[in-house]
């Protein structure tokens, strides 16, 4: 399985990330590469395994349900790029 | 009918918890942006979600009110996307294993044109799945950008998904009410539509009868039944004109706008959202066992569809009448405590007022039933008078009036202090009959020429000299007697 | 003149700090100095700041004064740059955090803050905790101590270099393919990844959530023990943090190894290997014989399959772990932008380095549709067959051992421009990640350049305290983790 250049730009976008013209062909090349390794997952059978999605063998614990965080608002947006009224401001979103 | 429509609709419940679904953040409605959105809700780095035990329980109460399945074991999974109320780049849903599957609710749909009957509709549920809510965007006030409100994101939701089972827009509307009433019948949900409790998206499509399924646009947000109502029908009759004009619906997403009644479809993307659904590494399988769902079933109050069958089994009430007064547990309580005041027996004449009088007037004054000014031991009071003829029903509307002006503590009360009390003695009537006869020859000359209308004449003068409070059977029997010879 | 403090246990130096023989305060002093002389040549730390780290030493001296003792007051410690530290800058090797100050401490910061360390600084990684190599830093290589025209292994590059050129005594790591044994393994010193749930992962930035793990990195078994000992326990704030009684790992350390049985998986000594590690591991072996141990031939079948199926669940996750990193709420957000979409795009592509970008976009490939069951769902199930081979295994041996690493650190820029052949240096301590068992890595010899190798060693589930003891046994024997690089 080999990604071609446009199957690359498609799953920037999905990622939002940025691909130069310039990159872009290494980009391929190397994740061709990568893709090249995983390959061989293909050829494996797995008839009838269960897949394992934790390395844990428990079940979801539970929480009470009260509140206990308190307001640290001050706190986090000292870190912000862009706040304003307490609101993180981010460019206009058109719906 | 040329056209076929198709409906399903998706609610977005948000669950009645004191804190978030996955972190301990309080979910009170109103505070100051960003002050109730914390760590785990801001997806700083290196947070993870813990899960909430309430809004599991308010699953399982949803599940067992509409009959489904409660999955024994469920999986969260990450459903990705950007959007900037979106802190984590990605919203943790339920995508192969909801916590609930299938299930239905039955409900009433109301006459379409005058004269047809109301009509009773099963609606099948796919599933019901729980879910993060996302923040808020604000886009007035900000000069060109975007304000960003976290203290939604990660509220408790359960999805709910119809199968495409409604084929109008009165279905889908009886629908809507018949599943708002139930949730907060449970109460897991304060259906506060306005606060965006509780938002429907429809999906509509239209076929010729017997053609595969058409494409089907999806309505997002709607936060009333009016607008639900005027969103489906505009949708319908667009995707109607569209097609008679030779033109292929394409899929969409759209807004409905309750200032020009038009959907709109939103801008489109180029690439179709690709959402990546895998179980989510930072939570396990949810696991629910038999005896928490029983001892959840054992917790929860009579459901509107037992007590609509009880009332007609009990009560002797048509399924209208039944299913008008499980509309809300408070009208059912209200109603029954009326019932047994004045007796299983006038269960009937009570539905009538609770129904009638009492609901038109709590409508007009913008009051819940837990609000009105007459009590159910009052209304009690006045149906037992209706039914041992003290009144007549005509009168009983001025005791109604009265009160709900709390004119008096009591119907009784307000009986004697305007002097209501409804003649019912053979013998004044004869009397008073006697008298309207002889002061009225010529209605007497008429109806025996075969003027009905006359005998109509003579039964106001009657009424009137009785100022109204002559039993009017009676006044007709014994007029009709006297007339007779 | 190097102070022999710098070289001592953590035993030793609770002992002389009980003893009032040095304060926590000198002794933080002790490494400050250290630190300061060497860091710019090493790259070890990407974030110092003296005035806190005394105020931390002057604490415990207070508690200490007051009546307190533990095995790790006022003892310094080295941190991941991983782990959110309140206060201090938390970048995680990154350009997209270099400005992120975290306002909260990971769990484990504050559990050993509990026990009354002292956090000297945060230490350089791989971006993300995505490498072998920590060539893939924002803010440059580490060298490896040993020869600093090599690299020290990753992700914990700059926790391993750290405590090998004694500029700390402990540090913490974390460990998702490999991360804290390879880097272990290159710079001489003993490192455990525990058993996944064991140590909290709340705080600790997530890379590949189902495989990180926190752990200790030391100069010995005993020291990594004893940090162990306060990185661990119930976490109500992580899922996956399991509620278990709490152990102290160092309870069976001077149990003797007669009868143990060790298996050599086939798999992990064929070809590969290079014959320096060869060599080490193999007289690493013959010393476990001479103490008494059984060596016992055993195999992992699939084996060979972890790494393309780390390949695809690790990236899998980071790619939906790291949609965070968005310039909206923290950190680097570009200085230039047309639109929201461009925003986005313009603070992840300047915000994150090649290799973190490359395994975004194949964790978002391997699970996009039409490849999620392909990809993501079958390296799931070869998953599960990996650690069903373990669990069969363990029915025949009581630890496995084998090299750590194919090689000895090798040159900086030797693999960087071939990211698969930097994947495949993770081939013997993958297949433990996937299963999710404690593994350790401990020094074994020297190879070529005389550089060092490790001994990898892997318990069963929630058996570190047989692994501790099968490493302490080895190390009560032998100096090769007294070692320390000269000239430092």
């Amino acid at each position: 399985m080999s990604l071609t250049l446009d199957q690359v730009g498609r799953i920037a976008r999905l990622a939002h990330i940025e691909i130069s013209p310039a990159e872009a062909a290494q980009t391929r090349d190397r994740l061709n590469d990568i893709l090249g390794l995983i390959e061989q997952l293909q050829a494996v059978d797995t008839a009838g395994i269960e897949p394992m999605a934790h390395a844990v063998d428990a079940c979801q614990r539970l929480r009470e349900d009260s509140p206990s965080e308190t307001d640290r608002r001050s706190d986090f947006q000292a870190i912000a790029p862009e706040t304003e009224a307490g609101l993180y401001l981010v460019p206009r979103v058109i719906e | 009918m040329q056209w076929e429509i198709v409906i399903g609709l998706e609610t977005h419940a948000q669950l009645q918890t004191q804190s978030k679904i996955f972190s301990g953040a309080s979910t009170a409605f109103g505070a100051a942006p960003n002050v109730q959105a914390c760590a785990v809700d801001l997806a700083l780095p290196g947070v993870l979600p813990v899960l909430n035990k309430a809004a599991v329980a308010c699953a399982i109460r949803f599940g067992l009110a509409v009959n489904a399945t409660i999955a024994p074991r469920s999986v969260f999974a990450r459903k990705n996307y950007f959007y900037p109320d979106l802190p984590k780049g990605y919203q943790i849903s339920q995508f192969e294993l909801p916590v609930v599957k299938g299930g239905e609710l039955t409900l009433l749909v109301a006459a379409g044109k005058p004269g047809e009957q109301p009509y009773e509709k099963t609606v099948h549920l796919t599933r019901a799945h729980l879910e993060e809510d996302a923040g808020k965007s604000l886009h007035e006030d900000f000069h060109g950008k975007t304000g960003i409100d976290l203290n939604r994101a990660g509220t408790p939701l359960l999805e709910i998904v119809t199968e495409p089972d409604m084929c109008s827009a009165a279905e889908a509307v009886a629908y809507a009410k018949a599943l708002h009433a139930l949730v907060r019948w449970i109460g897991i949900c304060d259906g506060n539509m306005q606060e965006g409790s509780f938002r429907c998206d429809a999906n509509v499509s239209v076929r010729r009868p017997g053609a595969p399924l058409g494409t089907r646009r999806e309505i997002k947000n709607l936060n009333s039944f009016r607008f639900m109502q005027q969103a489906i029908d505009y949708e319908v009759h667009w995707q109607i004109n569209e097609i008679e004009d030779g033109r292929a619906i394409q899929q969409a997403t759209v807004l409905f706008d309750p200032a020009t009644g038009t959907t709109r479809a939103m801008r489109s993307k180029e690439d179709a959202q690709d959402y990546r659904y895998f179980p989510d590494p930072d939570l396990l399988p949810l696991e629910i066992s038999s005896a928490w769902i029983a001892e959840t079933r054992a917790s929860m109050p009579e459901l509107p569809s037992e007590m609509k069958a009880r009332f007609e089994r009990d009560y002797g009430l048509s399924a209208y009448d039944a299913t008008t007064l499980t509309a809300s547990r408070e009208t059912a309580g209200y109603f029954e405590e009326c019932v047994a005041a004045a007796g299983k027996s006038n269960a009937k004449l009570c539905a009538n007022w609770v129904m009638g009088e009492l609901a038109a007037r709590l409508n007009e004054a913008d009051l819940g039933v837990a609000a009105s000014p007459v009590s159910s031991s009052q209304l009690a009071g006045m149906v037992a008078r209706i039914a041992d003829k003290t009144i007549s029903s005509k009168i009983a509307k001025d005791v109604f009036e009265a009160l709900w002006n709390q004119a008096g503590p009591d119907a009784d009360n307000i009986i004697e202090a305007k002097g209501l009390r409804q003649i019912t003695d053979t013998g004044a009537i004869e009397k008073l009959i006697d008298e309207v006869l002889a002061a009225n020859p010529k209605s007497v000359e008429e109806y025996r020429a075969g003027k009905d209308k006359a005998f109509n004449a003579l039964v106001g003068q009657a009424m009137k000299a009785t100022k109204g409070k002559a039993n009017p059977q009676q006044v007709n029997e014994l007029l009709r007697k006297k007339l007779a010879g | 003149m190097t102070s022999a403090y710098v070289e001592s246990s953590l035993t030793a130096l609770a002992d002389a700090l009980a003893a009032k023989a040095i304060s926590s305060v000198e002794l933080t002093k002790l490494f400050l100095d250290r630190i300061e002389r060497l860091n710019p040549v090493l790259n070890a730390f990407i974030t110092l700041d003296r005035d806190r780290t005394l105020s931390m030493a002057l604490a415990a001296d207070a508690r200490r004064a007051a009546g307190e003792n533990g095995p790790l007051l006022g003892i310094p410690l080295a941190h991941k740059d991983i782990y959110c530290t309140q206060g201090w800058l938390t970048t995680c090797g990154s350009k997209i955090l270099s400005n992120f100050v975290s306002p909260y401490d990971a769990h484990v910061v504050e559990q050993l803050k509990q026990a009354g360390m002292v956090t000297l600084g945060k230490c350089n990684m791989d971006e993300f905790a995505m490498g072998s190599s920590n060539e893939s830093s924002y803010y440059g290589p580490v060298k490896n101590p040993w020869d600093i025209r090599r690299i020290p292994g990753g992700s914990s590059g700059g926790s391993a270099a750290a405590v090998a050129a004694r500029l700390a005594p402990v540090a913490t790591g974390t460990d998702t393919g490999g991360s804290i044994r390879q880097p272990a393994a290159m710079c001489g010193l003993t490192g455990i990844k525990p058993t996944y749930g064991v140590v909290s992962r709340y705080g600790m930035i997530a890379f590949a959530s189902s495989l990180d793990q926190g752990g200790p990195m030391a100069k010995s078994a005993q020291d990594c023990a004893l940090l162990l000992n306060a990185m661990a326990g119930f976490d109500g704030r992580d899922s996956t943090s399991l509620d278990r009684q709490a152990e102290d790992y160092t309870r069976d350390l001077a149990q003797p190894l007669a009868g143990l049985r060790i298996g050599l998986p086939r798999e992990f000594f064929a070809a590969g290997m290079s014959d320096d590690v060869r060599a080490a591991i193999d007289a690493a072996l013959a010393e476990y014989r001479r103490l008494g141990a059984t060596l016992v031939d055993i195999s992992l079948p699939n084996s060979g399959l972890a790494v393309p199926a780390y390949y695809v669940i690790a990236p899998a996750e980071a790619s939906s772990n790291l949609s965070r990193f968005d310039g909206v709420r923290y950190g680097y957000r570009a200085p230039d932008y047309l639109d929201l979409a461009d925003m986005y795009c313009k603070t992840r592509s300047q915000g994150f380095g090649a290799e973190v970008k490359r395994r975004i976009l194949i964790g978002t490939y391997v699970l996009s549709h039409g490849y999620y069951d392909a990809y993501y769902l079958q390296a799931q199930k070869v998953r599960r067959l990996i650690a069903d081979d373990f669990r069969e295994v363990f029915k025949q041996c009581d630890v496995i051992a084998g090299p750590t690493a194919p090689n000895v650190a090798f040159e900086l820029g030797a693999k960087s421009e071939d990211p698969v052949q930097m994947y495949l240096s993770d081939i013997y301590t993958i297949p433990a990640s996937l299963a999710g068992l404690p593994c350790m890595s401990l020094p074994c010899g020297f190879g070529a350049g005389n550089m060092p190798v490790g001994l990898q060693l892997i318990g069963n589930y929630f058996d570190e305290a047989r692994m501790l003891r099968t490493a302490h046994g080895y190390q009560q024997v032998t100096d090769w983790h007294l070692h320390m690089p000269e000239g430092l």
